[in-house]
């Protein structure tokens, strides 16, 4: 049965808990205490209990307007975001000579289809009658036969096949990984060489593959080195191109060699590599050839390229130059240079897209390094960025951990080749812009050379026709990949959400983070075409109709104050969160590569760990306690409750920590409470607080334990590593957590309070 | 005779508007295979892959752009012909068009060579939809302005007596 309408439901007395009206003028706590569930769609409970994991597929508005003027009333953006290819714990995998697809549209059986009876099924997307093959009637689950709508493709919503040949342009191409390493002075003076040789050296079993697997170095500041690892050489031998204008490979063969046949010599190689440029002096560093030659290595048979750069490149084709205006940094209005100033990189990563190379960019400068030009090359040929500002071995040391974490798991985590995707939608709605890191080869299809279980995904929907006689419209997204093994595998995720026509179930619907993900997809993409101060004025205006909307169209009776529903009682504070972002923030000084990193992360990043970087949580860590708490794996873990970013919040006499994703805050008061210090910082007073320390000292106290299983669980959630801070009131990353405290004032924005009354001033014109 | 450079004009305007129709039509033939290679009929590709066809179809919108230079060209050497044939008219109808051009040109994707589409935001759905009208109002101008260049070329021919080439004018005036 499904759930009546709601519109009907607010002439009785009791609304949907979605739909409370929350005056955001006077409740001042709107924070759950713990993290914000995802909202269920109003389905079915037999559909719902199948549905997608919100997790890989979320859509901001779970019950879909049947019109597109509808949605254009509600003022709030349609659109789903994915993590298609999420680590997993639990994933059924189909082996099957048929894979049923439906005749027309090619969309693959899913539990939404409709059996018409036992020898025939109604697609869920475009509505054709399809023939159930013979094979298919057969259940080998369960031994029976004519039962077909109990076979695994139809009782899971994500599911992965085994794809036949006809699925493959060409044989499944191996494992295939070049480093490309950046040896200037300025590099090797970071030590950075040191670490990735011995995460290589640690990591070289694990690296996914079979016995195909290909490695390959290349190596260059002004001139390119290659190293040839052929089996039966005594050690690796270097050759040097220096003709960087036209890039030639020295050797046809034997630069990318087969991992398990030479591991000798590749290990030797990267044993010595660090030695080989101690005492060089070369502070030029042609990357743009580098990339060409690396290119060339990698194109007749496609893989990953990892680049590790250190300074701007100024050799050769692609050399950059500095744009960035140091005066600039805390400029109040426009902010120049967030659009690359050459094509180069561009162009590059389309070539590598077609040959089905990756290439991933380890950027660890300290100076700037036009990342907005850089950043290309990873972002259309399917690539990650990493972004380590001023690395070094001795003075960084926290970023050397973080450097190392993410270097393992980098090297060790699932990768999928040649990859390609599309998302399908139900007949009367059309994807029709995309957002994160790969090439839109034709109107839905993305092409991915590499797919990671890091990467995010986000699209923008229209209604082109009217949605009509449908009680529910479906999703697909399909990845189309060969895993690191050779086998080619599509992974198909199919998510159902119900239509509706009336405003209040459109706006009881919505998913606050969702939308939040989407409109700060929205607004890179603004900044980068429009300017920044459109983007921002675009965010704050998405704020201000949709509640303006909801003011006029959903409440019954109209009381002062500025009134959202309670789904949506978030959408103010996510908002503000996005202006006081380093991406978008103005008139505080913000590096132009910080602020285009940031950009990079806000369109890459899947929601969950969106979310904490722009709204990071807080809480208090000193008086942990074991009420409430998690038991995983026999270890308890406290549960402390999520506080609001307002220094409101803090007290002098607490600790408190601040989860913002890719680094953790724990700041101590002045007056501390004394037991804390002593059980869990080791030290007797706060003046012995030490000043740059990341590693808590693992004692054997209760609230040492409870203080390292908590922020111990936070790290597991996520698969990058993020730093930790100890931070005292001298301390430098201080000025960092405070900008974090999003609901206060600054010298150059408003506080949260002031932000709402701006809102309600702009609704009630 | 009154073979006057005006008439020459014309004559030469003819020609080329007609080669710019030609090119008018295959931007919109280009724009619309990219656009409608979703909507794929049952007998094409069966697979996810993309197949040769539709990267071809993607390096055709790169060749077009190299249509797009000679066709900014071609109609900016038509309104320096009128400029020099002293046919005000003319050239005031063809310089909003003119104007257009260096504001598309100069607003362009950031590019090493000369262009005007950006493979990697051409598919974007608004960027695809401006361009698909562009393609249209741009066949309807040259269309438009191929008819009246072939009356205007009858224009000069009025007052004399060329009867082959002036019979179209005449029977216009006398109809």
């Amino acid at each position: 049965m499904l759930c009546p309408s709601l519109a009907a439901l607010s002439l009785q007395s009791s609304t949907p808990e979605a739909l409370r009206v929350v005056n955001l003028l006077q409740e001042r706590n709107l924070l759950p205490p713990g993290p914000i569930p995802a909202p269920t769609p109003c389905l079915p409970q037999d559909l719902q209990k199948i549905n997608c994991n919100p997790e890989v597929f979320r859509s901001t508005l779970t019950s879909i307007p049947q019109t597109q003027s509808l949605l254009n009333k509600a003022k709030l953006p349609l659109g789903l975001l994915l993590h298609p290819f999420k680590d997993l714990s639990q994933l059924p995998v189909v082996t099957s000579s048929t894979i049923v697809r439906c005749r027309s549209c090619r969309t693959y059986i899913n539990p939404f289809v409709s059996f018409l009876d036992q020898r025939r099924w109604k697609c869920n997307l475009c509505y054709r009658v399809n023939d159930v093959p013979e094979e298919f009637m057969y259940n080998p689950v369960s031994r029976s036969y004519g039962e077909p709508h109990k076979r695994p493709e139809v009782q899971n919503a994500t599911i992965e096949f085994i794809a036949p040949s006809e699925y493959m342009l060409r044989p499944p191409q191996p494992a295939v990984y070049l480093f490309v390493l950046d040896v200037s002075h300025n590099a090797v003076e970071t030590g950075y060489l040191n670490m990735v040789c011995q995460s290589l050296l640690d990591n070289i079993n694990a690296l996914p593959g079979d016995s195909r697997t290909k490695i390959g170095f290349i190596t260059f500041d002004s001139t390119i080195h290659f190293y040839n690892l052929q089996e039966g050489l005594s050690q690796p031998q270097m050759l040097i191109v220096s003709d960087i204008e036209d890039i030639f490979l020295p050797t046809p063969d034997s630069l990318l060699v087969n991992l398990s046949e030479c591991k000798e010599l590749v290990q030797d190689l990267l044993k010595s590599l660090p030695n080989l440029f101690e005492k060089t002096m070369e502070t030029q560093s042609a990357l743009g050839p580098a990339l060409q030659a690396a290119f060339k290595l990698l194109s007749p048979t496609g893989g990953r390229m990892s680049v590790f750069q250190t300074q701007l490149p100024n050799l050769g084709v692609g050399a950059l130059k500095s744009r960035e205006d140091p005066n600039q940094r805390a400029s109040a209005k426009d902010i120049q240079h967030l659009s690359p100033a050459t094509d180069f990189y561009k162009k590059l990563a389309l070539d590598c897209s077609g040959q089905q190379v990756a290439v991933d960019l380890f950027l660890l400068s300290a100076q700037y390094c036009d990342l907005a030009s850089l950043g290309c090359i990873s972002r259309y040929s399917a690539g990650s960025v990493y972004y380590y500002p001023s690395y070094h071995h001795a003075h960084n040391p926290a970023q050397v951990e973080r450097f190392q974490k993410d270097l393992k798991r980098y090297l060790t985590r699932k990768i999928g080749f040649e990859a390609v995707m599309r998302i399908r939608c139900t007949k009367g709605l059309s994807i029709h812009t995309f957002h994160g890191n790969f090439f839109v080869r034709s109107t839905d299809l993305l092409s991915l050379p590499n797919v990671n279980p890091d990467a995010g995904f986000a699209v923008q929907m229209s209604i082109e026709e009217n949605l009509l006689d449908m009680q529910v419209v479906s999703f697909q997204a399909a990845l189309l990949y060969t895993s690191s093994k050779g086998e080619r595998r599509i992974r198909v995720h199919t998510m159902c959400l119900p239509v509706v026509n009336s405003l209040s179930d459109i706006f009881a619907g919505a998913d606050v983070q969702a939308i939040t993900g989407l409109l700060a997809s929205m607004a890179v993409d603004r900044s980068v075409s429009a300017s920044l101060s459109d983007a921002r004025d675009a965010m704050t205006n998405a704020a201000i109709d949709s509640l303006a909307s909801y003011r006029q169209s959903v409440l019954t009776i109209q009381q002062p104050g500025l009134l959202a529903p309670a789904c949506l009682r978030l959408f103010p504070l996510y908002i503000l969160a996005l202006l006081k972002q380093k991406a978008f923030r103005t008139g505080t000084s913000t590096r132009l590569d910080d602020r285009v990193f940031a950009m990079c992360q806000l369109k890459y990043q899947p929601l969950a760990y969106l979310m904490l970087m722009i709204h990071p949580a807080l809480y208090r860590v000193d008086d942990l306690t074991d009420e409430g708490a998690l038991n995983i794996n026999e270890r308890t873990i406290p549960q402390p409750r999520v506080q609001q970013l307002s220094v409101e919040k803090l007290s002098r006499e607490g600790a408190f920590l601040m989860d913002a994703g890719m680094v953790i805050y724990l700041w101590v008061g002045r007056n501390c409470n004394p037991n804390f210090l002593t059980q869990v910082l080791g030290v007797p007073n706060y003046t012995a607080v030490p000043q740059n320390l990341y590693l808590l000292p693992e004692l054997d106290t209760a609230e040492s334990q409870r203080t390292r299983a908590f922020i111990g669980w936070l790290r597991d959630q996520r698969p990058f590593f993020p730093t930790l801070h100890v931070i005292r009131d001298e301390s430098q990353l201080k000025a960092n957590f405070m900008q974090n405290m999003i609901e206060d004032r600054t010298e150059s924005a408003l506080s949260y309070y002031e932000f709402l009354l701006h809102l309600q001033q702009q609704i009630s014109k | 005779m009154a073979f006057t450079f005006a008439a020459f004009c014309y004559m030469l305007a003819l020609l080329l508007t007609a080669a710019l129709i030609f090119f008018a039509i295959w931007h919109i033939i280009a724009f619309d295979e990219l656009k409608t290679d979703y909507k794929n009929p049952i007998d094409q590709c069966n697979t996810l892959n993309p197949t040769v066809e539709k990267v071809k179809k993607i390096k055709r919108v790169k060749i077009a752009l190299k249509l797009v230079l000679p066709e900014y060209l071609i109609h900016f050497f038509f309104c320096v012909m009128f400029f020099c044939a002293a046919e005000w008219l003319t050239l005031s109808l063809n310089i909003p068009l003119l104007a257009y051009h260096v504001w598309r040109y100069m607003s362009r994707p950031v590019m090493s060579g000369p262009g005007l589409y950006d493979p990697t935001t051409i598919m974007n759905a608004d960027i695809l939809a401006y361009c698909q009208k562009e393609g249209w109002c741009k066949l309807a101008f040259y269309l438009l302005s191929f008819f009246y260049y072939l009356y205007g070329y009858e224009k000069p021919f009025v007052s004399s007596s060329f009867p082959l080439l002036s019979c179209l004018g005449i029977s216009i005036n006398i109809i």
